[in-house]
């Protein structure tokens, strides 16, 4: 089932949450909503679900118009960050829920529910857990019951608000590489909020990234990293260095005209070296050396300017040049991303 | 020692330590809140049973069986009976309001619900003679339709309803916020009715918290002297409670008697203390489960 979005906007008080956002779901993909909070995220994934009513613009589900139904009607599958689980009820009876409330001629008999959950924690892989009540499992347990819990109901969408935001690092990469397994083989169209990138560009077919109530860029996770549409996706998405010049797009240093820039460059896109191998490396002095796990990060000061910089050394490099504090050195971009000097972050 | 935000404690007798006091500042701290307690508390519960029972069981019975006493007795259970399951409903509806939904004045409403809390019984009862009284707004209207409200049960019975309806409110606000909506939303999602929503995912989780509300609001009704003695008129037999029959037996020197009855109070009040201390417990529990 598709989702198509056509010019949404929502106002809480004086605070505009969304503004005129538009947005298309193709069926059986996986999108992530990306944006920092604030960003009208959250909101936008509540109006799909009809947990929120728009105040201006349509949602349509397959192209029919949905805006005005109710939650219940819109067979929309939610997981919710906190997990909402019933605390006073059983994981079987938690995953039956949606099934048990269902009037009565549509509802399947006892004995098919328990195969039907049974299936379910199958799936989740917690099957010996169905008598267990929520305040006995763990967080990444229970994320796992409330997303079964979502799809008992065999919902035409999925919609997930920041899953994995309540769990530690571990059992968050653990859980999002299963989500994405879970996704290839179920292919229910799914929307999930995220405010982590590494999150988004490890699950997402398609990422959105959003920031003050407005769609800054969409497209393929490589899409969205290697041609950031504009300054604020290009720094949401990453570490960041900045060379203010002159220049047009392409090139900062080769001024043509005399309009104001800045070269964006990714702290791993920075060579450093001790000769001047490239006349458009540039001289700068070692601040400070640290290593974080696999790599080693490197703080510097440009000799010019005095404009510090970051860059991100994998070990082996590091270890052959074998940077000392305070040293001079030349720095490259690999690559430079240029937007005018006006757009702001 | 404290686990997750203090809700659990473990047993352990170290736990003073950290204070660094003496065990005799301890003790003594102890000594004085018992002791404190029991001259307070013990001493004058003891003293209601046992002038209650000094003359023996049979004075005791005889006491209770006194048709004024009786009648006073039927009238503080209807009043109970009808003002409780009201409040019950209103407090449910309250707070399902106010800790659900947004809306402007809420604060407002809030302070407006504990205004029994902080005015006076008398006042309370004054409101109402003001309003039904002969000489009040509503009463030549009611005299002329046969109506009679005040020194009569209705009268009574709404008195009760205004001092009492905070209890479940109260009690069910910061439970119901503290819970939050998701558990809602969810039930929304899954296809569930607001019926439904409510009976199997709502009312579960503050069955405790509505017993704790009820049990109070319970003891408070029947035991409610300043705003009924306003309204009441102390009708004999007719119009009062059993507090009421409590004064008056006392102001006639008919000790026995009105220790007898005061003694029913007595009970009540124990048996409040136990399901109360249950429900708090059941509470937490409910919290803690977030």
């Amino acid at each position: 089932m598709s989702i198509k979005i056509g010019s949404v906007s929502k106002n809480f008080g004086q605070f505009a949450a969304l503004k005129d956002v538009s947005l298309t779901v193709p069926s059986g993909e996986l999108v992530a909503l990306l944006g920092p909070s604030g960003s009208g995220k959250t909101t936008l994934l509540r109006i799909i679900a009809g947990l929120e009513a728009p105040d201006q613009g349509q949602i349509f589900f397959d192209g029919v118009e949905t805006t005005n139904s109710h939650v219940r009607e819109r067979q929309v599958g939610f997981v919710f960050q906190h997990y909402a689980l019933f605390r006073h009820m059983t994981v079987f009876d938690n995953i039956a829920f949606g099934l048990t409330v269902k009037p009565r001629r549509e509802r399947p008999g006892k004995a098919q529910i328990r195969e039907k959950v049974f299936e379910l924690l199958k799936l989740i892989q917690l099957e010996q857990l169905a008598d267990r009540y929520p305040a006995q499992l763990s967080g990444g347990q229970r994320q796992r019951v409330a997303l079964a819990r979502a799809l008992a109901v065999a919902p035409k969408v999925l919609l997930l608000d920041e899953p994995f935001g309540a769990l530690d690092a571990k059992v968050r990469a653990e859980l999002r590489r299963w989500l994405r397994r879970l996704h290839d083989e179920i292919h229910v169209t799914s929307v999930f909020v995220t405010h982590d990138q590494e999150e988004a560009l490890e699950v997402a077919d398609r990422i959105v990234v959003m920031n003050q109530g407005q769609i800054e860029q969409e497209g393929t996770p490589t899409q969205v990293y290697d041609h950031p549409a504009t300054p604020f996706v290009f720094s949401f998405l990453g570490n960041v260095n900045l060379f203010h010049g002159r220049g047009t797009a392409g090139e900062v240093q080769a001024a043509v005209e005399p309009v104001p820039a800045v070269g964006y460059v990714r702290s791993h896109d920075i060579e450093v070296e001790r000769q001047l191998s490239d006349p458009t490396a540039v001289r700068a002095t070692v601040r400070y050396v640290q290593t974080v796990g696999p790599l080693v990060r490197v703080e510097l000061a440009l000799a010019d300017t005095g404009a510090a910089l970051e860059a991100e050394l994998s070990r082996e490099v590091a270890d052959r040049l074998d940077l000392q504090v305070g040293e001079e050195v030349y720095v490259r971009p690999r690559k430079v991303t240029v937007f005018a000097e006006d757009y702001q972050i | 020692m404290h686990v997750a935000g203090g809700l659990k404690k473990t047993k352990s007798t170290k736990q003073g330590r950290g204070l660094g006091e003496p065990a005799l500042v301890r003790w003594l701290l102890i000594a004085v809140t018992i002791g404190f307690l029991a001259l307070f508390l013990l001493v004058p519960l003891a003293a209601v049973f046992s002038q209650a029972l000094e003359k023996g069981w049979e004075t005791y019975l005889a006491a209770l069986h006194e048709p004024d006493t009786l009648a006073a007795i039927k009238l503080t259970l209807l009043t109970a009976t009808i003002s409780v399951p009201l409040n019950l409903v209103f407090g449910v509806v309250a707070a399902w309001g106010i800790a659900k939904f947004d809306f402007p004045g809420k604060s407002f409403l809030i302070t407006l619900i504990d205004l029994p809390f902080s005015v006076s019984p008398v006042v309370s009862g004054l409101i109402y003679v003001l309003l039904f009284g002969l000489q009040g707004w509503l009463g030549p209207w009611l005299q002329a339709h046969d109506l009679k409200i005040i020194f009569a049960v209705p009268g009574i019975v709404l008195a009760t309803i205004f001092v009492t309806f905070p209890f479940v409110a109260r009690e069910l606000i910061p439970l119901m916020e503290a819970q939050g909506r998701e558990e809602e939303e969810a039930a929304l999602t899954l296809g569930a009715s607001g019926l439904q929503t409510f009976l199997r995912v709502t009312l579960p989780n503050i069955k405790w918290g509505i017993l704790y509300g009820v049990i109070l609001c319970n003891a408070r009704a029947m035991g409610e002297f300043g705003a009924v003695s306003v309204v009441s008129g102390h009708v004999r037999g007719s119009t009062n409670t059993i507090p009421l029959q409590v004064e008056i037996l006392y102001n006639e020197y008919n000790f026995a008697a009105a220790f007898a009855v005061a003694s029913l109070l007595a009970l009540l009040a124990l048996v409040t203390l136990v399901v109360k201390t249950v429900a708090e417990w059941k509470v937490r529990q409910e919290l803690a489960n977030n």
